[in-house]
C-alpha cells in the first residue's frame, strides 16, 4: 500500500537555511546539506528546498548547494523558487532535483507547466498554489502571498493539472503560520477537483494535525511543514509512529 | 566497471551518485565499445515507451545491449529501462521492446480501481516471491522504495521477484538469469536502494 508522505521544507537564501533551526547534535544547523542529511535519516520521505535569494549570485550558490547535497542524499528532492522559464528547470534538475514546483512562473506565462511537462514529464512538475479566501472565494495569490491574481484558485489548480502538472502542493495563506491545523475545507475541494498527488501545506502545529488531515481527507498524499520539524517540536519518527497508531500508512 | 547506459533519455545525476555513494566505479556511456568493456551494465530511462525505444534503436545500443545480455553479463533496467527489456509496449500505440524478459507493458488503469490515482507515485512495500532474488539479499520483504509510473510489467510471471500492492499486485521487479530490472527507483529509495545497488554490483 502507498504510505502518506511526510515532507520538510527548507528555504534557502544565499546558500543557507533561513528561519531559525533548533536541533540539538547538529553542527551547521543552517546547512541545507546537513539538514538534508538529518532529515533523510530522521525519515523524511521527501524534501523541498525554496531558493528564496533574490540575486544571481545567490543563485549560483543555490545549484551548487544542491548539487552537493543531491551527492549524499537519496530521497526525491523538489526544488522551487525563481522557476520562471524551462532554462531555470534544466538548471535545478541538472544539478540533482527530481521535481521542479512552479508558482508565480505559471502565473506570469501559463504556458509553463505544460512545455515543461512536455519536455520533462508530468511527474517533474509541480504546481505549488498559494490560496486565500476572499470574501468567501478561493483566491490564487502571487509573490509569495501578497498579491491577489483575482484567479479562482480551484479553476486555477484544475486547468495547471490539465496542462501536465503531476503533483499539487496547496498552502493555505489563512491557516499559515497560524499553527492550527491545516485547511481541511480547502484542501478537499482541490481533491475533489482533480486526479493527481495532492500535498497539503499551511498551518501544521502538532502531530495531531497530521492525523487530523490524514482521518479528514483519506485522498490527500501528503503534508509539508517547516517550522515545526525545524524547530524539533515534532519528531518525523515520532510523527509517523502516532499516524501508523490511527492507521494511516507511512513508511517506518 | 559498470557501465550506466546514455541513451538521451532522463537524468543520470541521482544514479551516478548513488553507485559513488556505495563506491563502485560506474560512467556514464552511449559508446557501445565503452558498454562492451563494461562487467555490468545499468540502463536507466524516464519519459515515453516509444521514444526510448526508438533511440536505443537508432544508436545501435539495442544490439550491444541484447548481445551483451546473452553474453550472461549482469543488465539491469530501471523504470523505463526495466520496460524496455520486455517484449512490447502499449504506452501510445504498440512500441517493441528489447525482448530480453517475457511480457509487456500496459497501463495501470487497467488493472487498479478508478479512484486510485496515476500515476502510482511514492513509497509503497515491497513483497518478494517464494525464491529471495540475490538483488535482494541486503533488504528485507516489506522495505519500501519509491515509484513514479503509470503503466506496468504484465504477461511476465515467471520472471517477477517483487510486487507493489497498490489497487492491484503490480509489478515491480522482474529476473531472467542475469537480466533484471526495477520499476521503482532504488537511487532515490534511501538505503534500502542503496543495498540494492549494492547487491546488483556483487553479482
Amino acid at each position: 500500500m502507498i504510505t502518506k508522505r511526510i515532507i520538510p521544507c527548507l528555504d534557502v537564501k544565499d546558500g543557507r537555511v533561513v528561519k531559525g533551526v533548533n536541533f540539538e547534535g547538529l553542527g551547521d544547523v543552517a546547512s541545507p546539506v546537513e539538514l538534508a542529511k538529518y532529515y533523510s535519516d530522521c525519515g523524511a520521505d521527501e524534501l523541498v528546498f525554496y531558493d528564496i535569494t533574490a540575486s544571481a549570485e545567490g543563485r549560483k550558490l543555490f545549484t551548487d548547494i544542491l548539487s552537493t547535497l543531491a551527492r549524499s542524499v537519496f530521497i526525491p528532492l523538489t526544488v522551487g523558487g525563481g522557476i520562471n522559464t524551462l532554462e531555470d528547470f534544466d538548471r535545478v534538475l541538472k544539478c540533482g532535483a527530481d521535481k521542479v514546483s512552479v508558482n508565480s512562473g505559471a502565473i506570469k506565462n501559463p504556458s509553463l507547466v505544460g512545455e515543461a511537462a512536455k519536455r520533462y514529464g508530468d511527474q517533474c512538475v509541480v504546481l505549488s498554489a498559494d490560496v486565500k479566501r476572499v470574501d468567501g472565494v478561493f483566491r490564487v495569490f502571487a509573490k509569495g502571498g501578497r498579491e491577489n491574481t483575482g484567479m479562482e484558485a480551484i479553476e486555477w489548480i484544475r486547468r495547471c493539472v490539465g496542462e501536465g502538472a503531476g503533483e499539487v502542493v496547496v498552502n493555505s495563506i489563512d491557516t499559515d503560520g497560524v499553527k492550527g491545523g491545516f485547511d481541511i475545507e480547502m484542501l478537499e475541494k482541490v481533491c475533489e477537483a482533480v486526479n493527481v498527488p495532492v500535498i497539503a501545506s499551511g498551518g501544521a502545529g502538532s502531530i495531531d494535525h497530521f492525523t487530523e488531515l490524514f482521518k479528514a481527507i483519506p485522498s490527500i498524499d501528503a503534508g509539508l511543514a517547516a517550522s515545526i520539524f525545524h524547530f524539533g517540536e515534532v519528531k518525523i519518527n515520532d510523527l509517523k509512529n502516532e499516524l501508523k497508531k490511527h492507521g494511516i500508512p507511512v513508511r517506518l | 566497471m559498470i557501465a550506466i547506459v546514455d541513451y538521451g533519455v532522463g537524468n543520470l545525476f541521482s544514479l551516478v551518485s548513488s553507485f559513488a555513494a556505495i563506491g563502485a566505479d560506474a560512467v556514464v556511456t552511449g559508446d557501445s565499445d565503452v558498454i562492451k568493456g563494461a562487467d555490468k551494465i545499468i540502463l536507466p530511462g524516464v519519459g515515453a515507451f516509444g521514444d526510448a525505444a526508438e533511440k536505443l534503436r537508432r544508436s545501435g545500443l539495442d544490439l550491444v545491449l541484447k548481445d551483451e545480455a546473452k553474453k550472461g553479463k549482469p543488465l539491469m533496467g530501471i523504470c523505463l529501462g526495466m520496460q524496455l527489456l520486455l517484449e512490447r509496449s502499449f504506452e501510445y500505440g504498440e512500441h517493441e521492446g528489447l525482448g530480453l524478459i517475457g511480457g509487456e507493458i500496459r497501463p495501470i488503469a487497467d488493472v487498479i480501481p478508478s479512484e486510485l490515482k496515476i500515476p502510482h507515485i511514492g513509497w509503497n512495500a515491497l513483497r518478494f516471491t517464494e525464491n529471495k532474488s540475490p538483488l535482494f539479499k541486503y533488504i528485507n520483504e516489506g522495505d519500501y522504495v519509491y515509484f513514479v509510473h503509470s503503466f506496468y510489467g504484465t504477461g511476465c510471471d515467471d520472471s517477477i521477484i517483487a510486487t507493489a500492492e497498490y489497487g492491484a499486485e503490480l509489478t515491480a521487479a522482474v529476473a531472467n538469469g542475469n537480466v533484471m530490472g526495477c520499476q521503482f527507483h532504488p537511487e532515490k529509495s534511501g538505503n534500502v536502494g542503496l543495498n540494492i545497488l549494492r547487491a546488483f554490483c556483487e553479482l
